[in-house]
């Protein structure tokens, strides 16, 4: 910075670089090959789902929030879903809750899968990536099997979850849970001591405590900068509070420890799935608050009236009280909220997301200052975004 | 929690409480406007209640009522584990005073609420569109804004319709 004659050059990356993560422009401005400054572009993915929110009712909804961030789907359901019954005041019963939270976790672990894939295959170590997805694979293979989709799964409901759990259920997920401790391992063992990898994200993309909340981060970033703030045990919901595990948290706030925490993160999950599989409770799926819910398919085969109703549950929807909720969850990548305004009317009159990946991505200048240009790709890839849910 | 923060800012700021609105054991205040800066940085700035976290702020667009829209602020307090919403409302030429000197997350989230909503913040350092394009007309998240509205891209021959023969 002593000499001001200097020039500095200015260069896109993307939005069609292949380690953006989807179609995000930052504009760099560079001395030599450090980065004076990092301006990130977004909206190439605008969609408007917010706008299109507030001309669905509210069951129709949920179809779009898959489609925010497509990597993590059902956590957007759930907190979508959360929302609404929090507007109603009804409660999802315990079996649903319990499946919820085994669905969501596994949720986590496979975007976790995606992230280290994916951030290690933009650093250098390109077989992560083929090993991060094989194993995705086997997930997206039970939410097909649950749900019926691979990714756009649509499974959760307001009241509970679409549909009863399939018999084999828990014989796949035991098969996940001896499986994927193994599989974890394998990957730290490639990465967490490689000296390369050390040497691209040790003290690399800097942030404290401090100006991770100044920026609003949440999720895994926030944690590893030493921040013992998780949702899932500052404000439980869906019966969180009542499973036994850590929230692994860094100390230096960079991307090794970011690494480090989605790494241990996967770990505390599969004991979370453990443990709802254990303890799975009995009986309904869903809600018996006939009003919201949809009733079950056999039945409106065979009686009219269910025919009637679900007719005009699916053209009328139904209509909440007046009023405005808040309901936040933990998703993957952060605090992912929900803020509904109701006007009593079977449309919502406005919905508001809260997306983790926008304010995560916010602090990018802060965490690209005074780096190698190569050091962008990484810190990019360790912030963990997925633009469907920037732009919305 | 939530009802010492509502008697402390009672105590300091009675004048400046519009309205206070409990749902669902949520709390939210309508608080004003020229207030706003003096509120939020006492929310931040007091000890017990430490309000460092600006989770959200975000645009609501009451069509036909006046003022027009309601700009929400949503904070929380991670020492207490508490959340509160407060509330501006404002016209469609008012100037609302920008949080980001205080708060780093304002940015984005403000340019947020100028792209969508048409509202501008003051002292804001790069008050621009974030999610659309620069040349967009309008703003999209309005009630008066159509769903479906589409702009032709392709004007060339706009002044010389193609004749129709026969």
């Amino acid at each position: 910075m002593g000499d001001k004659a200097r020039e500095t050059m200015f260069l896109n990356m993307g939005p069609q670089h292949p380690a953006t993560h989807g179609v995000l422009k930052i504009l760099l401005e560079l001395d030599g090959e450090t980065v004076v400054k990092a301006i990130p572009d977004i909206g190439f993915l605008h969609t408007g789902i917010e706008k299109t929110m507030e001309s669905k009712t509210y069951s129709q909804v949920i179809p779009l929030t898959d489609r925010m961030d497509y990597v993590a789907p059902l956590s957007n359901n759930l907190g979508f879903c959360l929302a609404v019954e929090k507007l109603l005041e009804i409660e999802a019963p315990f079996k649903a809750q319990y499946l919820r939270v085994l669905l969501t976790e596994l949720t986590r672990v496979a975007n976790h899968l995606v992230f280290v894939g994916t951030h290690a295959h933009d650093i250098g170590a390109i077989s992560m990536v083929l090993y991060g997805f094989r194993e995705r694979e086997m997930l997206l293979d039970l939410f097909d099997f649950v749900s019926g989709q691979r990714m756009m799964t649509s499974y959760f409901r307001i009241g509970g979850v679409a549909k009863d759990i399939p018999e084999g259920f828990e014989e796949k997920v035991k098969n996940i849970l001896k499986v994927m401790p193994k599989r974890i391992r394998d990957y730290e063992n490639i990465l967490s001591k490689n000296r390369i990898w050390l040497n691209r994200t040790v003290g690399i993309g800097k942030i404290s405590a401090e100006e991770a909340i100044g920026y609003g981060l949440s999720g895994p970033i926030l944690r590893a900068t030493g921040v013992k703030w998780d949702l899932r045990k500052s404000v439980p919901y869906s019966s969180y509070d009542k499973f036994d595990f850590d929230i692994p948290i860094g100390k230096n706030g960079d991307i090794y420890d970011r690494y480090l925490v989605r790494m241990e993160e996967m770990k505390q999950s599969l004991k979370i799935v453990k443990q709802a599989l254990e303890g799975m409770p009995q009986g309904d799926y869903i809600a018996k608050a006939p009003e919201v819910v949809f009733p079950p398919k056999e039945e409106v085969k065979g009686n009219m009236e269910n025919l009637i109703f679900q007719f005009k549950l699916a053209v009328e929807g139904f209509s909440p009280p007046k009023g405005e909720v808040y309901q936040a969850i933990e998703s993957p990548k952060g605090e992912l909220g929900y803020y509904i305004v109701s006007d009593g009317s079977p449309k919502p009159y406005r919905v508001r997301v809260r997306p983790p990946c926008f304010l995560n991505l916010s602090a990018l200048n802060k965490m690209a200052e005074g780096h190698m240009i190569a050091d962008v790709v990484a810190i990019i890839g360790s912030i963990d975004i997925v633009l469907g849910e920037i732009d919305r | 929690m939530l009802e010492q923060t509502l008697s402390k800012l009672k105590q300091q700021f009675a004048d400046s409480i519009l309205d206070v609105n409990w749902f669902r054991g949520e709390l939210s205040i309508v608080i004003n406007k020229d207030k706003l800066l003096d509120i939020t940085r006492f929310l931040k700035e007091d000890e017990e209640l430490s309000y460092k976290f600006l989770s959200d702020i975000c645009g609501v667009d009451h069509l036909g009522r006046s003022p027009r829209f309601d700009v929400v602020y949503n904070f929380c307090s991670l020492k207490n584990r508490a959340r509160i919403r407060l509330k501006v409302m404002v016209d469609e030429n008012e100037i609302i005073p920008s949080l980001t000197a205080d708060w780093k997350s304002a940015n984005w989230l403000e340019r947020e609420i100028y792209d969508m909503f048409g509202l501008k913040f003051e002292n804001h350092p790069d008050l621009r569109r974030i999610l659309l394009p620069d040349s967009w007309q309008g703003h999209p998240l309005r009630k008066d804004f159509p769903l479906t509205k589409e702009e032709v891209i392709f004007r060339h021959n706009q002044n010389r319709p193609p004749k129709i023969v026969g």
